[in-house]
């Protein structure tokens, strides 16, 4: 699994990091980083749920 | 009583109904998941309506929240264009504008909310609310004619909205409210003033403390008449006085509607029936209160967790800390919690003159709030907070 963020949708709410702050940052810079873009498959829940619950829809997951 | 249903029927079309449909299909649910919706679209995002759609940045289709494969896809039946009028909960019937009846078994009432108007103003051109997409490209249409004047009603949240798009366009705008501080109940007056004053800045003339008695014009908008007295001139009225939650339909229908249909913790309004999004109320136990939220956020969720209980009775209470976010020139403010106007505020990091910090709001020893100004990580942060239950001290010494 592969985490793919469309930095021209996303806006940096910060949805995804208050679920997954291990993987997604917004930094004082406003700009989020992803802190480990191939998680493991214990994090899949989390990360269905920063998907959909994105307020742009900007993350998706890759699978390769 | 309690078993699942067969079929489930979701009235209303847009972020809340579309994600319980979504949540449906995720859960495993095998049976037909009908979605009816008033509008002809299918759903459509409404943020980007008073940003980018209004803009001009964005054209309408970016606003799209699905497509006709994708609700194939899954397997939704989508019946656009139609609205629901009435509901028969011992027939388990619904009736259709059309006076066609529709059976359910499971259903989720998702009808949101409609704009308020101002009396007296139906035919008068060029006077809009911003709900719909076709609300946006009426009004788009308007700002693209380059008015002199555009006058927006109310200071809230989604006027705020229009007058930084309008300002985006270099139209003139004038913003009319009637507290003496915009947005002083939701977010009190230190803070509602620091809102105001991020208008200003930008060359909104902002009139406050002021109602508006009349707007009139021969067939067209000319000028908006105020509670002292005085008039502006105007091509383009925009109001945003508030919404009014779509339940006219549930009369009779036996199903308790109080500002919102009533619903228990878990959003179920009856047997096999539950609700979400704008139109809901329940009880947030992690507030203690029963509320009626009418943010993005809440309605992608609350959908969620609507379809979920209706497939299993022990899914338990909804309990979110309710967040939105408001783009504004080159602002993002955002807010999470339950703020009330009397609460304690504390700015915790950044600086308010600069518009770039974040403030925590305080009651009864909790944090029950946060607002940020271009400060999603520490709203984010103050948000988990808020969700744990921390005291208002506990709050205050993070280090985020």
């Amino acid at each position: 699994m592969r985490i793919v963020v469309d930095f021209d949708l996303c806006e940096s709410n910060a949805v995804c990091m208050q679920i997954a702050p291990d993987i997604f940052e917004v930094r004082d810079d406003d700009f989020l980083y992803i802190l480990n873009e191939t998680p493991g498959e214990a994090d899949r829940a989390r990360v269905e749920e920063c998907v959909q619950r994105c307020p742009k829809q900007a993350i998706s997951i890759a699978e390769d | 009583m309690t078993q699942a249903p067969r079929a489930v029927t979701i009235v209303g079309a847009s972020l809340a109904g579309l994600n319980a449909a979504e949540a449906l299909r995720r859960e495993g649910f095998d049976g037909p998941v009908t979605l009816i919706g008033a509008e002809t679209h299918l759903p459509y995002d409404r943020p980007p309506l008073s940003k980018q759609v209004l803009a001009g940045d964005w054209e309408p289709e970016r606003a799209a929240l699905t497509d006709p494969e994708e609700i194939e896809e899954d397997g939704i039946e989508a019946r656009l264009g139609v609205r629901a009028t009435a509901l028969d909960l011992d027939a388990r019937e619904l009736t259709l504008h059309t006076g066609e009846t529709v059976e359910f078994d499971g259903l989720v009432i998702a009808t949101g909310a409609r704009c308020r108007t101002m009396p007296g103003t139906e035919g008068i051109g060029g006077v809009h609310v911003l709900r719909s997409l076709d609300d946006c490209l009426a009004l788009r249409a308007d700002f693209e004619a380059m008015p002199q004047r555009v006058v927006v009603v109310g200071a809230g949240f989604i006027g705020a909205e229009v007058a930084a798009t309008a300002r985006g366009r270099g139209l003139d705008v004038t913003m009319v409210e009637a507290l003496p501080t915009p947005l002083s109940r939701v977010l009190g007056d230190e803070m509602g003033e620091v809102c105001a004053e991020v208008h200003r800045d930008h060359g909104v003339d902002l009139r406050t403390a002021v109602g508006v008695e009349r707007i009139s014009g021969d067939g067209r908008v000319e000028r908006v008449t105020l509670s002292d007295g005085s008039t502006i001139d105007a091509d383009v009225v925009v109001v945003g006085i508030g919404v009014i939650p779509n339940t006219e339909w549930l009369d009779g229908s036996g199903l308790e509607v109080d500002d919102g249909v009533v619903c228990d913790a878990s959003c179920l309004a009856a047997d096999r029936v539950t609700a979400a999004g704008d139109v809901a109320r329940w009880p947030n136990e992690l507030f203690g209160e029963t509320m009626r939220v009418e943010h993005w956020d809440n309605a992608a969720q609350q959908g969620a967790h609507a379809a979920r209980r209706l497939l299993d009775a022990a899914v338990g209470p909804f309990t979110p800390v309710p967040w939105f976010w408001s783009d504004q020139y080159d602002r993002k403010i955002q807010l999470a919690g339950r703020v009330r106007g009397d609460d304690e505020v504390r700015v915790v990091t950044g600086s308010v003159d600069e518009r770039r910090f974040a403030a925590i709001y305080g009651r009864a020893g909790r944090i029950v709030g946060v607002l940020g100004f271009n400060r999603p990580r520490h709203v984010m942060r103050y948000r988990a907070l808020i969700e744990q239950g921390a005291s208002f001290d506990e709050a205050l010494a993070a280090e985020f």
